[in-house]
């Protein structure tokens, strides 16, 4: 099993969903985790739940001030920082001309701008220990067009973008840095209610919707020293719906 | 539809493979209304020669199978006995894959990547000596939106169509010195004699599964190729031009899934 014994890891967006799972994941190989949100309730007893190794912490991404303590927590409590995982984020439907300009600075500010102040805050913490892993989770909506996304769409390409910057400037630190590009997964921001297990979810080839502990089990992946030459990919993990036309679900 | 005006080939000599039907045809009639001369190739004789004899005296059929290493030396030299030159290939032919995986033989895998893939790679080695002898030229390969995604159904057609997009990549880095350009197009669903045959019929809102709702018409196509083809993309190597009606963008938004 991967271990990320020893590691220090700050998760944004932790109180529910893919956020949750990827912390609780980190505790059960071994790390110790700041978890962040800006739903206070739920984040901290998301946190509590997973005992001394976990601290929640509430924040919002979109603020550089915020930020600084977030890294004062994990250095005071852990005694450093080596994984970010920039998971907070924020989706609104809307067709583009009917989208609003409030609306996608506010998409933009939580989910870009969050992965931007959060890298230029860990980094040098992430020096001091001699490097780290940074993962972006952009999604499917960051490798192609989909409709009604515009906003979310522009926000998760540019995430895209930012890792690829940010691997190329912070290789030499050894510091990695990577993209996670989810596709449907069973969370409060997928908006509907889908069974899960096969047959489930017939629009992807592995005909079932994603679970939050799928993408946490990569997330781990990446956090660890097993990925340890990986940086500026992308990691696509969407039950095969990108691989191209998804057949029709065969007749039993 | 309407007419489409296309760029000048005013002076350029293009061979043309599979030309005798479909895109191979429309591309031919864009070069020559370009103002340029054609050779068109096709195992199908009576309909190639039918075609090149449409358009004129700028048009030459010469039967000519794309797997036969032996009858591509005749055809270049067929093309620069009647016209004097070779500026542009357009490797159009091809053929469609066997069914399912676990249903496709490879004898019929083996002859799609035979046609599709290396009649591919033979021709360009057939007509990359008199182009880097005579100062360049353009390539333009035809693969398909099944080189740029999986499409069920396909397997030795989207594995000889991903084939032919990457080596042609390679072709555009070391033919660049040279002045030959090499660019793939990936059509769509196009209605044409190939897909035909599976039920495809031309019109608006006849096709929801792409965004602008139709297949695409052949001269569509062509007209992308004739771009290729012409000085208009001097500056142009190694792209992938899709002409696909927004097919391979995203998933339109009738079809959307959230996420
Ligand atoms: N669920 C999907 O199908 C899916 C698909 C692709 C990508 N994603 C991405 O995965 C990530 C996690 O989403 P999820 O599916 O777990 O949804 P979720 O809504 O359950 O979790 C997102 C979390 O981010 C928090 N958050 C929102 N704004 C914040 C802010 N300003 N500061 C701090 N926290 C904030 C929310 O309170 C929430 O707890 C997001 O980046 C999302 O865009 C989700
Ligand atoms: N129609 C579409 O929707 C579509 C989509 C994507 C790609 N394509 C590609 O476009 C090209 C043209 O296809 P089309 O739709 O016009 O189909 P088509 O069947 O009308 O044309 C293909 C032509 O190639 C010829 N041909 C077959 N084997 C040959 C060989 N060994 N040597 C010489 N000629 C040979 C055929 O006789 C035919 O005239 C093909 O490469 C095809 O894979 C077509």
């Amino acid at each position: 099993m991967t271990t990320l014994s020893g590691k220090v890891a700050v998760v944004t967006g932790a109180a529910r969903g893919m956020g949750e799972a990827e912390a609780r994941l980190f505790v059960e190989r071994g790390a110790r985790v700041v978890m962040t949100d800006v739903l206070e309730e739920e984040g901290r007893a998301a946190a509590e739940k997973l005992g001394g190794a976990a601290r929640f912490v509430r924040h919002d991404v979109s603020s550089a001030e915020d930020w600084a303590r977030v890294v004062e927590t994990a250095v005071a409590e852990f005694g450093g920082v080596d994984v970010l995982v920039n998971n907070a984020g924020l989706l609104r439907h809307a067709l583009l001309m009917e989208e609003t300009a409030e609306n996608l600075d506010r998409i933009l500010k939580v989910n870009l701008f969050g992965a931007f102040h959060g890298i230029q805050a860990v980094v040098p913490a992430m020096k001091a220990r001699g490097g780290g892993s940074i993962i972006n989770i952009s999604s499917l909506a960051g490798l192609q067009g989909i409709p009604r996304h515009a906003a979310y769409g522009a926000s998760k390409w540019a995430v895209r973008g930012l890792t690829k910057t940010a691997a190329l400037e912070l290789g030499e630190d050894g510091i990695r840095v990577n993209s996670v590009h989810p596709g449907a997964v069973d969370t409060a921001m997928l908006g509907r209610t889908v069974e899960r297990g096969r047959g489930g979810f017939p629009a992807v080839p592995l005909r079932r919707v994603g679970e939050p502990e799928d993408i946490g089990e990569l997330v781990v992946f990446l956090a660890s020293d097993a990925s340890s030459w990986m940086t500026g990919t992308e990691f696509v993990i969407d039950g095969g719906s990108m691989s191209g036309i998804v057949p029709p679900m065969r007749a039993e | 539809m309407a007419e489409l005006q296309g760029p000048n080939l005013a002076g350029k000599v293009v061979i043309i493979t599979g030309a005798a039907g479909g895109l191979g045809a429309a591309a031919a009639r864009q070069v020559v209304a370009g103002g340029g001369k054609v050779v068109i190739t096709d195992v199908q004789e009576e309909l190639g020669a039918k075609t090149a004899a449409e358009l004129g005296d700028a048009a030459r059929f010469h039967k000519h199978d794309v797997s036969d290493p032996a009858q591509w030396q005749a055809v270049v030299d067929f093309t620069v006995a009647e016209f004097g030159a070779v500026d542009g290939l357009v490797n159009n032919a091809g053929v469609t894959a066997g069914g399912p995986f676990d249903v496709e033989s490879l004898e019929n895998f083996e002859r799609v990547i035979k046609i599709n893939l290396t009649g591919v790679w033979i021709g360009m080695q057939a007509v990359i000596p008199f182009m880097k002898a005579h100062g360049g030229g353009s390539i333009v390969n035809i693969s398909s939106a099944a080189g740029l995604m999986g499409l069920p159904y396909t397997g030795s057609y989207s594995a000889a169509k991903w084939a032919v997009r990457g080596m042609g990549k390679t072709a555009a880095i070391e033919l660049a010195p040279f002045k030959v350009r090499v660019n793939s197009v990936h059509p769509g669903m196009i209605y044409t004699p190939m897909t035909a045959v599976v039920g495809i019929q031309p019109g608006e809102g006849n096709y929801p599964k792409t965004p602008m709702g139709r297949a695409g018409e052949a001269e569509e196509v062509g007209s992308a190729v004739a771009y290729l083809l012409s000085d208009a993309s001097s500056y142009v190597t190694g792209a992938e031009l899709a002409v696909d009606g927004g097919w391979t963008v995203g998933p339109t938004v009738q079809n959307v899934v959230e996420g």
